[in-house]
């Protein structure tokens, strides 16, 4: 009975809209999509073409990120810690040490090093993706994704929540809530954390630049290091659809709903305005979030390398807990430190392990007025400074494996907690990331090096 | 967008006046998110990807981002402007297709049109595809009493070949009619111009409502539209709700009994619903 007055009353809509809408349209050339759109739907939502089509314009992203990026990244580290830095120190000399290191070698170190390291990616990366996200693609991206999606037992519009994650997963987060069945949502929140975000885009970038990238000749470099990351964010995807087909067949079990895609039209991009929105929108919002982060970890960071528990630092006592961790997963005690510090927001890894590596590798210059030791106005420089903290190829691989596959931002955290009002699942979709990044970057660290 | 052919060497005035900075500057005070007092409340709904934030940043000169896809707005997202010396405050809704469902999204733009009681729900429509679109206006009107159809993407129509009589299409629904391009301006004015008249009053809709029910629960139907009258006289369409109580919603029988129509106008202290 309650069935039949709701089925009387969306037909009763439904044969109104029609009526209505056909007294009020003509067609007088009687043209359907322009021919143009539907050529391009047929090649990019094509079964044999999608995936290739997609797979090539990430990597030629991530190639034009990657090759234009270096040399202004240069500039700016060369200009805000090659000559502002020691000018700064001068400056503050007539300070108590504790002082001027505080603020100069811990609050505006870690600072330059975010701008340095995080601007030029982004403000090559965020506009091009937007325009690629206004001129219509990423829905046929979704289009491509939605088949594999069914075949997990998960909702096809989890493939709008995945693309919404890769700016941000707290917005991923929230655009789940277009999924009716609160089961396929929570598959959707829970998995969201594998699309890399805003901030976790420069560490990938630069890492496979440095370590890479360089294993090849110069000419393939950029090639290969962008090759890298598109990797990395193909696997992300391949972790959302395992995870969700482990989730659905266990503790989330039911019925895949069926819905339908709208595949909007084509729309020619505004350039300029898209350019000028993406800047203040991405670029400088997730900038501004990383500097508001990194200026009180540069103080905590400095602090901690000059507080001494029992003849050593902190940072060092930290660290020499949790190196043997960090050495059997493939990565280092630094990068494991880093990631704590950083639960706040992923944009600050990068700078936390270049301070505290500088620390780990007895530069103990920084902090006590001596000399400078390291410019790190080149990627050359930030890759000599790694290394001499120990870094193989085989800690950069795992580095960007966990930075893909760790516990979500604690902002993201407070998202899912609201959207799903579950201490349980919000625990659940925290950690079960994090256990897979351990569990992958053991195996990885364990088998290289078995063969190497 | 029109039939009528307009006279060579002739420009229409309101497109003119668009374009004149002197004609905006005058009318439309951008107010981004600096709202603390307004006179009139806009909601702005309407089916996924067919321009309402579009409309929305052009109003309030927010820059919230618009991409081309379904689902881009999933929670509210709220601005100011100025128009004519009245201030008003401007909703924008998650994109939706209908408001039967039980969908977060859903909910969250029913019940702010039922309960929050806006001034003016302006319904965003993709003039491409109308009829789809009419199935949420039709919705719409059945749960507001003032309402503007926002004829949006007239542009995109026009590629597509497509001529829609706005004047036929105004009549057949009962509330004011605007056709526009967000993207490049076009219409705004216009439609600016119609929200303040509906708002003030001067132009006074009478929306297209659904008649006939099935002839089994006209007694129920009867029954229950007057205890609705009773409890909730600020429900603009009691019959619309009865009908949707009796087809099983859930939610919104929920929504009713625990008095959402106080927790949606929150923001309102003047109105006289808020207990």
């Amino acid at each position: 009975m309650p069935g039949d007055v709701h089925e009387h009353l969306v037909e009763a809509i439904y044969a109104d809209a029609a009526r209505i809408a056909d007294r009020a349209v003509s067609r007088p050339g009687h043209q359907a999509r322009p021919t143009l759109d539907r050529a391009l739907d047929h090649v990019l939502t094509s079964r044999i073409w999608g995936f290739p089509i997609m797979l090539l314009l990430f990597a030629l992203m991530f190639w034009l990120t990657i090759i234009g990026s270096n040399v202004p990244s240069g500039w700016i580290a060369d200009l805000l810690v090659g000559k502002f830095w020691p000018l700064l120190r001068q400056a503050a000399s007539g300070l108590p040490w504790w002082l001027s290191g505080l603020l100069v070698d811990g609050m505006y170190l870690s600072t330059a090093w975010v701008i340095s390291v995080m601007l030029p990616p982004m403000a090559i990366f965020f506009p091009m993706f937007t325009l690629l996200e206004d001129f219509g693609y990423l829905p046929r991206v979704a289009f491509n994704l939605d088949r594999a999606f069914k075949k997990v037992g998960a909702h096809g519009k989890q493939s709008m929540s995945l693309m919404m994650g890769f700016g941000c997963n707290a917005a991923g987060v929230v655009a789940a809530r277009i999924i009716d069945s609160p089961r396929e949502r929570l598959i959707a929140i829970i998995t969201n954390n594998f699309s890399l975000c805003n901030g976790r885009w420069p560490t990938q970038i630069l890492i496979a630049t440095l370590f890479i990238g360089s294993l090849v000749p110069a000419h393939w470099a950029g090639l290969v290091s962008a090759g890298a990351v598109t990797a990395v964010a193909l696997l992300g995807i391949g972790f959302t659809l395992a995870v969700s087909w482990g989730l659905s067949r266990t503790v989330l079990r039911g019925e895949v709903s069926a819905f339908s895609l709208e595949l909007p039209p084509y729309r020619p991009p505004r350039f300029w305005q898209t350019l000028y929105t993406s800047l203040i929108d991405r670029t400088v919002f997730v900038l501004w979030r990383a500097v508001v982060f990194a200026v009180p970890a540069g103080a905590a960071i400095w602090l901690s390398a000059n507080l001494h528990v029992n003849g050593v630092t902190l940072a060092q006592f930290l660290m020499q807990y949790m190196d043997p961790v960090g050495v059997v997963l493939g990565l280092n005690g630094v990068i494991l430190l880093a990631y704590i510090v950083a639960i706040p927001a992923n944009e600050i890894v990068i700078p936390t392990v270049l301070m505290l590596t500088v620390l780990v590798t007895g530069n103990q210059g920084v902090g006590e007025g001596a000399g400078v030791m390291f410019e790190l106005d080149s990627p050359e420089a930030t890759k000599n400074l790694l290394q001499a903290g120990g870094w193989t190829l085989l800690t950069a691989v795992n580095l960007m494996l966990f930075s893909l596959l760790h516990n979500p931002c604690s902002t993201t955290i407070y998202t899912i907690y609201k959207e799903t009002g579950s201490v349980k699942w919000t625990t659940v979709a925290a950690l079960l990331p994090l256990v897979l990044g351990f569990a992958v970057t053991f195996g990885v660290a364990t088998v290289w090096r078995f063969l190497g | 967008m029109k039939a009528e052919p307009i006279p060579a060497g002739v420009t229409p005035p309101t497109e003119a006046c668009a374009t004149c900075s002197v004609y905006r500057a005058a009318n439309l005070k951008k107010l981004g998110v600096n709202m603390e007092q307004w006179d009139y409340m806009i909601a702005l709904a309407g089916n996924p990807n067919t321009g309402k934030s579009t409309v929305f940043n052009a109003l309030t000169g927010l820059r919230q981002h618009t991409g081309n896809w379904p689902g881009k707005t999933v929670t509210r997202a709220e601005g100011g402007f100025a128009y004519a010396d009245k201030r008003y405050k401007i909703v924008d809704l998650p994109g939706t297709y209908s408001l039967l469902s039980t969908s977060p999204d859903e909910e969250i733009a029913r019940d702010f049109i039922l309960f929050g009681q806006p001034d003016v729900t302006v319904v965003v429509a993709d003039a491409s595809r109308l009829e789809r679109n009419l199935n949420l206006v039709l919705q719409v009107l059945e749960i507001t009493d003032r309402a503007v159809l926002c004829l949006n993407l007239m542009d995109e129509a026009r590629r597509h070949g497509a001529v829609v009589d706005d004047r036929q299409l105004a009549r057949d629904l009962g509330v004011p009619v605007v056709p526009t391009s967000a993207r490049s301006g076009e219409g705004l004015p216009e439609l600016l111009k119609v929200i303040s008249d509906v708002a003030a009053g001067r132009v006074v809709c009478r929306p297209h409502r659904l008649t006939d029910e099935p002839p089994a629960i006209r007694h129920a139907l009867n029954e229950l539209v007057t205890k609705i009258r009773q409890m909730h006289p600020e429900l603009p369409n009691a019959r619309w709700v009865a009908m949707r109580l009796l087809g099983g919603d859930e939610n919104l029988a929920e929504a009713l009994r625990r008095g959402e129509i106080g927790g949606a106008a929150v923001n309102r202290p003047s109105n006289p619903a808020v207990a």
